[in-house]
């Protein structure tokens, strides 16, 4: 992917790309710290349809959102050889009796033999986190396991 | 009233009447330069209320309002950033010039003000606003768009055109020779260049002069520094003005953030009470007999601001619709016109009638500079739907 930088002096900085349609889409960051997503319009591509800003935490969660499911994907192609073996990502949600507690608590080996293999959070994966990992609300929590167990996996992880 | 009392007063008066002049700019979306030109001729000679009181005050805090938005103008950029610019626009950069001084130039010596005259009234004609231009330009959701860049490195073509301008007016304002002249001109050269090298081999120790832990001794320290540097650039005939710009492109990183977020509402203040000065400087009634030559002024460089950008943006590869926004948005000019006329004005070397011209332009560009960005899309489209039915 051809990801064009362009200064924009006394501004910051945009850096965009051409997806497959034909439309650009990219971010500006500005001098302060402030992030914008860009999208280009159908039909001329010099202007934006829209620039939406986001905050840090936000387009830290727009990250993890878009880049979990690459996460996974790259597991999946590596377990590719193993049979009935799959992973999935479970969020973990605001109201989860498992916000606070850690990783260690749900006990995921013994009840699902199902193994938590990274967390990821505002944007960064935790790989292998450990048993003392303690979980916070939107984590995205990534399980590798069989059918049967990341069902049950995903039963326990959404406990209220 | 003794003296102070009735200095309070007035002073009172002005800010709060500029505060609801602003609230009302921000109410109906425009610069709120244009009305706080307007504020200014309500005041002072000729105007409907004169202030004795606080003619001193302003006319100082306007001095320090131009050095305070050239310093903020120069803290935007990096000098990285202005090399870059330099190197990648100066061809559109030179027609930029070219095609918006002369017409300033030209009335000038129309209306008989001589040389520097016309040397004064190109620079206001030549320089777009770069407040009002950024503004409109994140207003409009912009940022993002492929002219933006184009857009930007005209303006700071303009910028650095200003490093070298300013001196040499204000040497030619002061009824130097032609070799006085000449002199100006090198030593502006040389100070840009100097300072160039200084911010892109030394920027931090520059930055370290200013930087302070606290708020508050910051702010001090980079006023005070600002403050000197304007002072002995204006004794060595440099100009003040582009004494702070270069101060402010010297320094570099997070202290020039720092810098802006504080000064910034500092600048604000002092740059309304500049366009109050220059107002209460500016006899309203010499408006009417000029506002004729402001208005085809006005409008010749509305079409010449727009040719630039449309060249401009061909040359970087923009399409149709993306030209007409470059041109559109180039249109606007604002401070930096007042501030060339108020430095002109108050040398005396020009007749007052000039300050006139420039403010009824000004007032003219200001709001229609962000009218005509907003409109030129949909001009464009409405002209391409109809072309067809007319061909």
């Amino acid at each position: 992917m051809n990801v064009e930088v362009t200064p924009l002096p006394g501004i910051g900085t945009r850096q965009d790309f051409i997806i497959n349609n034909g439309r650009r889409i990219g971010v500006i960051t500005c001098r302060d710290g402030s992030i914008q997503l860009i999208l280009s319009k159908q039909d001329d591509p010099d202007s934006c349809t829209a620039s939406i800003p986001l905050s840090t935490e936000e387009a830290n969660t727009l990250a993890s959102l878009l880049g979990a499911p690459n996460l996974v994907a790259k597991l999946n192609a590596n377990q590719e050889g193993v049979d009935g073996v799959s992973t999935r990502q479970y969020p973990i949600s605001a109201g989860s009796s498992y916000v606070g507690r850690s990783l260690g608590d749900t006990a995921m080996r013994t009840r699902t033999g199902c193994s938590i293999v990274a967390v990821v959070r505002a944007g960064s994966v935790s790989a292998s986190p450990r048993p003392d990992f303690v979980f916070a609300p939107h984590d995205l929590v990534v399980v590798v396991g069989t059918d049967e167990g990341l069902r049950a996996a995903e039963e326990i992880l959404n406990q209220d | 009233m003794d003296h102070t009392t009735l200095a309070l007063v007035q002073l009172g008066a002005v800010f709060f009447g500029l505060g609801m002049l602003g609230k009302f700019a921000n109410r109906i979306g425009v610069s709120p330069i244009p009305l706080y030109l307007i504020g200014g001729l309500a005041f002072g000679e000729g105007g409907l209320v004169p202030l004795h009181g606080i003619g001193e005050f302003a006319t100082l805090s306007g001095e320090i309002g131009v050095v305070l938005l050239l310093l903020l103008l120069g803290l935007e950029y990096t000098a990285g950033e202005l090399m870059t610019g330099l190197r990648q626009s100066w061809v559109a950069g030179l027609v930029d010039l070219l095609l918006n001084a002369t017409p300033g130039a030209l009335v000038g010596l129309a209306m008989g003000w001589g040389p520097v005259g016309a040397l004064a009234m190109a620079g206001v004609t030549y320089i777009s606003s770069s407040g009002i231009v950024a503004k409109v330009l994140a207003d409009l959701g912009r940022l993002g768009n492929r002219e933006t860049p184009v857009i930007l490195a005209v303006l700071v073509f303009e910028d650095l055109a200003m490093a070298v301008y300013l001196p040499i007016l204000t040497a030619l304002l002061a009824g130097v020779s032609l070799l006085g002249g000449l002199k100006a001109v090198g030593i502006a050269l040389l100070a840009v260049t100097v300072v160039l090298v200084i911010a892109l081999r030394f920027g931090k120790y520059v930055s370290a002069i200013v930087d302070a832990p606290n708020a508050d001794v910051f702010l001090l320290r980079v006023l005070g520094a600002a403050l000197l540097v304007a002072g002995f650039a204006s004794a060595l005939q440099v100009s003040a003005a582009v004494g702070a710009f270069l101060l402010g492109i010297a320094i570099s990183g997070s202290t020039a953030e720092q810098a802006t977020r504080l000064l910034e509402p500092i600048r604000d203040l002092f740059a309304a009470m500049f366009f109050v000065a220059f107002g209460l400087n500016t006899d309203p009634t010499q408006i009417p007999p000029v506002l004729g030559v402001a208005l085809g002024l006005a409008l010749l460089t509305t079409l010449t601001k727009l040719a630039t950008g449309y060249w401009a943006a061909r040359r970087a590869g923009i399409a149709r619709m993306g030209r007409l926004r470059a041109g559109a948005a180039l249109v606007a000019r604002g401070e930096f016109s007042i501030v060339i006329a108020g430095l002109a004005v108050a040398s005396g070397a020009v007749p007052p009638a000039m300050a006139a011209l420039a403010t009824a332009y000004v007032l003219i560009m200001a709001v229609l500079g962000p009218v005509a960005a907003r409109l030129a899309e949909p001009a464009g489209r409405l002209v391409i739907r109809l072309r067809p039915a007319t061909a």
